[in-house]
């Protein structure tokens, strides 16, 4: 059954990678962006921040690729050969070459992925490539990197083996986490990643030609990558300008013919007026804003206490009088662009459930309401949070009479009491690394894990967690996710409070930018339409 | 006089060796670190971070590798522009900084002393009370908020500069304009009151007494000694204006230095807000101490112990 389904995703695959050619017309075939700063690092096995990716996913081609339409796509590997485990992935690839003429081996996969697992290398996201047999122990350094399961067979054969049949791990080849660098380069010059030009040596639809850090970057097609007869674009200027009034300046000047997210932000307070232009769009991401409550520090401890809390908030008077970006309220936690049959646990400013909620928890604490000490909500310094949290404090003192704190603090000293758990009500939000609803679950499987920082912990959660983690039928690993995210919203650890989408502005003639719910950019189809 | 030169430079020296010791301990016991994120990494890739920076050490033993490394001229690697150093930041950020300011920098001087001179001259008449309301919306206004109306009004409406980003001479106007209006402002007003006060002196009587026409008072005995405080602020200005503002170079998206200051804390990028910090120490240090020699050429009357005595 396995073998014929990947037959029939290759044969899927196989019939969307060929693409009509667009339109071709007088117009030069050259666009200007702006990524809002300098990427902190274009060495594809280091960074895990939004500039860094965008700019690599230019330059770079992983063995998966999504196509024009968005979906996953053959990218350097010509088919796969999946085992009847789920286990064992054997990828064949293409026969394509580096910028500088050098071919693209297995071999480059291999040596990628166990550098970014070695116990020494700085790689923010090497915790991704933990899904990669023994991979975590490598890290850890408890067992050789030769027990790592990546391994070459060959020039042209990859074989992958996993730690568990997980049914994304195709989905999860297309980030930048999975590109090849070129061993020949990188081993040799440590420095190879740090200006572009000749030595930034790639294997993407574009060569990065110039980068005057802090300042701008042109990009040009790469002659020599395997599929550079779908690559129109043959100049690609983006420019760091970290100012948001400035951008749109530029935009609207003609300086520039993309803007927004997820490569920067639309000024807020320009939304309303630019939201009716006809050159404004927004897209849905599988993002959430929630609260978390710090389950070991009272009045938090008991659920129904944090169940109040959550059901007396109103989110679509927050989404409506407040974001105004075309977000949805959230009632999940697991947004519905990327699971859309389980996307409502609770009804949105359900106050009468919310009162007998606050009784029944305050009577378990053997407290009265008076007695309650106020409550303190912390957020990172931003106008947009703090909009938010002080209509979220009249909002719970009108539902349950309570006394609410607003505490704001800078970014990073926020990021460390919330870490500390120092806290009792914190915002949070995030955006799935990829498109499965595991990817948002996982952090709450351990109360010790550094990505729970509510601390809560649920065995039936955890074992539904590792159940599914195990499960290789689709449908079933589903219903067990689905029964995970129950648990969460009924324990309630966290508020979900409204789903993230973003807004971009862009010139009539730009055609096939791809934008995917998990905010990644990728302009290899791009092209300007003549006018 | 090299014996006051050795002398200066000695106390140079030890203030910015007490600036970068007060600094990395201070960065220090700000919460948070370089690789704090909002979507938090497990604990191994942490320690293996820690590990490759040489965060992991005890923090006098970082202090020490730190003061080493500086003593060498090396301020160590970026932790968050990961494979650049402080020292190739500085080096790319600091000319382009430079350009702008030294073009403010002029701009300010000229203008200012002009400003000044001619507001001196026609006290108050018309032209001092024009020029004097030009340095109070001058000192008023702050750069950012005659960034953005410049930038409206000069690039977008009437299309006569770019609207932002460096790279040409026509790029560079906006900014400078922005950077050189206080300054400007504060140097008229200081260029203003000095004159007047010289004009009044029983020297500059003397020499009208004397038959000397008014070019000859203002020349020889009136603007230099009126341009003595002017001299004194020029020190901390142009260190001021050369290592670059923030909300300047954030609004026209230039590549200078100034960007770093608060960038670099934001991100706790230890090294970078070391590096900073010091080399804006030393420039400052060094303007003072330009200072404090070009008084005594511009003043007979100071010696270089009586300098010494004034301002240590």
């Amino acid at each position: 059954m396995q073998r014929l389904l990947a037959a029939f995703t290759l044969i899927a695959l196989t019939a969307v990678s060929c693409s009509p050619p667009p339109p071709s017309g007088e117009k030069r075939q050259e666009i200007r962006l702006n990524i809002h700063t300098d990427p902190p690092s274009l060495d594809p096995r280091k960074p895990a921040d939004t500039t860094s990716s965008t700019v690599i996913r230019l330059c770079f081609d992983g063995l998966m690729r999504r196509n024009e339409q968005g979906r996953q796509a053959f990218g350097v590997a010509k088919s796969v050969n999946i085992s009847e485990d789920g286990l064992t992935y054997t990828f064949t690839l293409r026969e394509s070459v580096w910028s500088d003429g050098t071919a693209v081996t297995a071999k480059d996969f291999e040596d990628t992925w166990k550098t970014i697992l070695s116990p020494n290398f700085p790689s923010e996201f090497a915790s991704e490539l933990y899904i990669l047999k023994n991979g975590k122990r490598a890290k850890e350094n408890t067992l050789g990197m030769d027990a790592i399961g990546v391994k070459a067979l060959g020039d042209y054969v990859l074989q992958v083996d996993l730690e568990y049949p997980i049914p994304y791990f195709l989905d999860m080849l297309m980030t930048h986490y999975f590109f090849p660098v070129p061993s020949h380069i990188a081993n040799k010059d440590p420095k190879w990643a740090q200006n572009g030009g000749d030595l930034y040596v790639s294997n993407g639809p574009y060569h990065l030609a110039e980068w005057k850090h802090y300042n701008s970057m042109v990009l040009l097609k790469n002659p020599s990558y395997w599929d550079s007869q779908s690559v129109i674009l043959e100049k690609i200027d983006l420019y760091m300008i970290e100012d948001e009034m400035t951008e749109l300046s530029m935009y609207e000047n003609g300086d520039l013919e993309w803007i927004g997210s997820p490569l920067s932000s639309i000024p807020v307070d320009a939304l309303g007026s630019l939201s009716t232009e006809k050159d404004f769009n927004h897209y849905q991401i599988a993002g959430t804003y929630f609260y978390i409550f710090n389950t070991e520090a009272l009045p938090f401890t008991n659920k129904h206490i944090r169940r109040a809390f959550a059901l007396s908030i109103h989110r679509q008077e927050i989404v409506e009088n407040i974001l105004q970006g075309g977000q949805t309220v959230a009632t999940s936690i697991v947004p519905p662009s990327m699971w859309e049959e389980r996307n409502s646990y609770f009804a949105d400013a359900d106050i009468s459930l919310a009162k007998k909620e606050f009784e029944i928890g305050l009577k378990q604490l053997g407290i009265t309401a008076d007695k309650l000490p106020a409550i303190k909500l912390s957020y990172n310094t931003n106008s947009g949070h703090h909009k938010i949290a002080q209509a979220i404090k009249e909002q719970w003192s009108m539902a349950l009479g309570i006394r609410v704190e607003l505490e704001n603090m800078e970014w990073k000293v926020f990021l460390d009491s919330v870490s500390n758990h120092k806290f009792q009500i914190a915002r949070m939000g995030g955006i799935a690394s990829y498109n499965d609803p595991i990817a948002i679950l996982k952090d709450y499987q351990y109360a010790n894990s550094r990505m729970n920082q509510c601390q809560w912990s649920n065995k039936k959660f955890a074992e539904l967690i590792d159940l599914a983690d195990h499960t290789k039928n689709t449908e079933e690993r589903m219903k067990v996710l689905s029964e995970a995210q129950s648990i969460l919203m009924d324990e309630m650890p966290v508020a979900p409070i409204y789903f993230y989408t973003g807004s971009y502005m862009k010139k009539p003639y730009v055609k096939s930018i791809a934008i995917s719910n998990l905010s990644e950019i990728d302009l290899k189809y791009t092209y300007l339409e003549q006018k | 006089m090299t014996k006051f030169l050795i002398k200066k430079l000695s106390y140079l020296l030890f203030s910015l060796f007490v600036v970068a010791t007060l600094t990395f301990f201070l960065m220090h016991a700000i919460p948070g670190d370089p690789f704090t994120q909002d979507k938090a990494i497990p604990e191994e890739i942490l320690q293996a971070m820690f590990k490759h920076y040489g965060l992991d050490q005890p923090l006098y033993i970082q202090y020490i590798d730190y003061i080493k490394g500086l003593l060498s001229f090396d301020l160590g690697p970026s932790f968050k522009y990961q494979g650049r150093t402080v020292n190739e930041i500085i080096a790319e950020g600091f000319p382009v900084s430079l350009c702008l300011g030294v073009e403010a920098l002029v701009f300010s001087v000229i203008a200012g002393i002009t400003l000044g001179s001619i507001a001196s001259f026609k006290y108050l008449k018309w032209q001092d009370h024009l020029t004097m309301t030009i340095a109070v919306l001058g000192i008023s206004i702050p750069s950012f908020i005659l960034a953005t109306f410049m930038q409206y009004l000069l690039a977008m409406k009437l299309d006569l500069f770019p609207v932002a980003r460096w790279g040409t001479f026509s790029q560079t106007v906006l900014p400078a304009l922005s950077l050189a209006a206080l300054p400007m402002a504060f140097i008229a007003r200081l260029t203003r009151s000095n004159m007047i006060e010289v004009f009044q002196q029983d020297y500059v009587q003397t020499a009208k007494s004397k038959g000397l026409n008014s070019f000859q008072i203002v020349t020889r005995h009136v603007i230099r000694n009126a341009l003595l405080p002017v001299v004194t602020f020029l020190g901390p200005l142009a260190a001021a204006i050369l290592t670059g503002s923030f909300a300047v170079e954030k609004i026209f998206g230039i590549p200078g230095l100034g960007q770093w200051f608060v960038l670099s804390i934001t991100n706790r990028d230890y090294t970078v807000i070391m590096g900073t910090t010091i080399f804006y120490s030393a420039i400052l240090m060094f303007c003072v101490f330009v200072v404090d020699i070009l008084y005594c050429f511009i003043d007979p009357r100071i010696k270089f112990q009586e300098v010494r005595g004034s301002h240590d």
